[in-house]
């Protein structure tokens, strides 16, 4: 799982939770794969991003490199941050761990970089 | 040449219907101004396109896996005579560049199947051309002009001679080779439900998949969608309920194959065609609670829901009070997944389209109908949704799928309610239907075979005979080898 996913991902479909956002990231095992810079995909993703989401998987991660707060207008031409945002979003995968919802504690676990987001019966 | 410049595109004849809403998509996604000409009948295999620049026709070809290719128009008639002298006609206007560059020629026929020798021929009705052009070089030509004739589209009725003939030159292929390179047969990981690669590239193009979009298949199976929307510079995310075919876990497809191989996977098959840049991920999820963020939006979302057919529709089950006796504290756990009605599964996809979609975005799905039920009214239909193109493809059993596409027009709306819709629940009706046939045809043919027997004077044994019989074979049988 890329990081990129993570900040899409909520636990909201769990029967009574309000929020589910974001989830808890619990690494196992990750690894690094090299991916194209395309600057414009960032630019495009980013007034879609969720940025205290971001944050807190970069310090998971151990990105310390990416800031507390985001102007989307003044980030939108900034090369240098936008190869480091390229970095955390799509470079980093997750090959095992799980995202934990921060209401319930419900465990998803990441199996094979694939998060199993499916709910029991008693949850939907 | 002087005048307006027309431009002929010739089709190939498969998916005819499909044809329209593909060029009409990809002239929007290029933003090019012409006004698409319906052609009558609707199967005519070739349409002319006029008020175009060359640039915007060649962009169409770029994208459109319809198209076999497109030629500029010099010259037309519909007879020889009247051909020719067009021909003639225009050969002062041709530009003197012409004279001094190699060229080809390139003869199609449509409705009639003509020989090496005879296209030579019609090659050399044109040598009076000699004067206006270069020299002929067959490998690396700097011109192809293209000859066409067609004879019309009633393939019992041909004509002698054609109704159309068409000359110009030539200006670019489509992408029909595109669905070769991401062919299942040579595809890493496939699925018993894996999309025609065809089939993909125009949902694709009819979803105006186009670079650094973000495209989202909420029903991805082994990914065929995600393939065909990389294809196009998408980046793309998928979703299954089911954990085993995202992990590459099921039975395989292919025949004789016994296991998967071990590195079987949709990211594999993203590697395959080295689009690994443009994957982002897949994951385990239910669409009738999916997981995404509220405020998420995608630039496209197209799938083929699950029919019921092959794929079972199914969502997770609701149930209270599940019981635990049975269960440890680390033991994993399947829920159990009930039938999710046809109606509610495209009613849900057409909210969350409205929901996660930006404005313009488009969604493509397939919806299926048994024939005897189908009519233009029976369509899922919500206010913020556009309906902008249905077409539609027959199945095996009187069954057809119908490609829909809809686009985004306003934030919030809701579903339009569709009484034709709730009557048909495809699943029920199809294998009902089915099985009555199948038990008529059966019973049928036994019935014959039963008078045919009589008629040769032989007298078949009835099922309880017939079982008598056997058992007194294999025990003689049995005896005799232990003897």
């Amino acid at each position: 799982m890329k990081l990129i996913t993570y900040n899409f991902l909520t636990s909201k479909c769990i029967r009574g939770v309000k929020v589910g956002y974001p989830l808890k990231l619990n690494v196992v095992e990750k690894k690094v794969e090299q991916q194209n810079f395309n600057p414009e995909f960032v630019q495009r993703m980013l007034p879609r991003l969720e940025w205290s989401a971001i944050k807190s998987a970069a310090d998971i991660v151990g990105c310390a490199e990416i800031p507390e707060n985001m102007n989307v207008e003044t980030s939108l031409h900034d090369t240098d941050f936008l190869q480091k945002l390229h970095h955390l979003l799509l470079e980093i995968e997750i090959v095992n761990g799980s995202l934990i919802c921060p209401e319930t504690g419900r465990v998803f676990p990441i199996t094979n970089g694939i998060p199993n987001m499916l709910l029991n019966e008693d949850e939907v | 040449m002087a005048g307006i410049k027309k431009y002929l595109l010739l089709f190939a004849q498969d998916f005819v219907e499909f044809r329209y809403p593909e060029i009409e998509s990809l002239i929007k996604l290029f933003k090019i101004n012409v006004e698409v000409p319906k052609p009558t009948p609707i199967e005519r295999p070739y349409w002319i396109l006029e008020n175009v620049e060359e640039s915007e026709v060649r962009q169409i070809a770029s994208r459109s896996v319809s198209l076999k290719f497109v030629a500029e128009i010099w010259s037309s008639g519909t007879s020889y005579d009247e051909f020719h002298g067009n021909v003639k006609k225009l050969m002062p206007l041709i530009d003197k560049k012409y004279k001094n560059e190699s060229f080809k020629f390139m003869v199609e026929t449509y409705n009639k199947h003509i020989k090496l020798k005879q296209r030579i021929e019609k090659i050399e009705t044109m040598n009076y051309l000699d004067s206006v052009l270069g020299t002929i070089d067959l490998k690396n030509p700097d011109n192809t002009f293209v000859y066409f004739e067609y004879y019309g589209i009633d393939d019992l009725n041909v004509p002698v001679h054609p109704e159309h003939i068409y000359f110009g030159r030539y200006i670019a292929d489509g992408q029909r080779d595109l669905f070769n390179k991401i062919s299942l047969k040579t595809r890493k990981f496939i699925g018993n439900t894996s999309m025609d690669p065809q089939l993909s590239i125009l949902m694709a193009n009819q979803g105006l998949c186009s670079q650094n979009d973000l495209m989202f298949d909420p029903f991805c199976g082994t990914g065929s969608m995600l393939i065909a929307g990389a294809l196009f510079g998408s980046y793309v995310i998928g979703m299954d309920i089911d954990y085993l075919t995202l992990h590459a876990k099921t039975k395989p497809s292919r025949a004789l194959q016994k296991v998967r191989a071990a590195d079987e996977s949709i990211r594999a098959n993203m590697e395959q065609y080295n689009l690994q840049n443009l994957y982002l991920d897949v994951f385990v999820g239910d669409f009738a609670n999916y997981p995404l963020k509220g405020n998420l939006k995608f630039d496209s979302i197209i799938c083929d829901p699950p029919y019921g057919v092959r794929e079972g529709l199914l969502k997770v089950e609701k149930k209270e009070g599940r019981k635990f006796t049975a269960m440890t504290e680390d033991a994993v756990h399947y829920p159990s997944l009930s039938d999710y009605k046809m109606t509610n599964l495209f009613h849900d996809l057409l909210n969350f389209s409205v929901k996660h979609l930006k404005i313009d975005g488009r969604l493509v799905c397939w919806f299926p109908i048994p024939d005897k039920f189908y009519d233009d009214t029976i369509f899922p239909q919500h206010s913020a949704l556009k309906l902008i193109s249905t077409s539609r493809q027959q199945l095996i059993g009187d069954t057809s799928r119908i490609l829909l596409t809809y686009e985004k027009i306003a934030e919030t709306g809701e579903l339009v309610k569709n009484d034709a819709l709730e009557n048909v629940d495809f699943r029920m009706k199809y294998f009902t239907q089915y099985d009555k046939e199948r038990k008529e045809t059966r019973h049928k043919n036994h019935q014959k075979n039963l008078e045919e027997a009589e008629k040769r004077g032989i007298k078949l044994m009835n099922k309880t005979e017939w079982k008598k019989y056997v058992n007194k074979k294999r025990q003689a049988e049995a005896m005799d080898k232990d003897s």
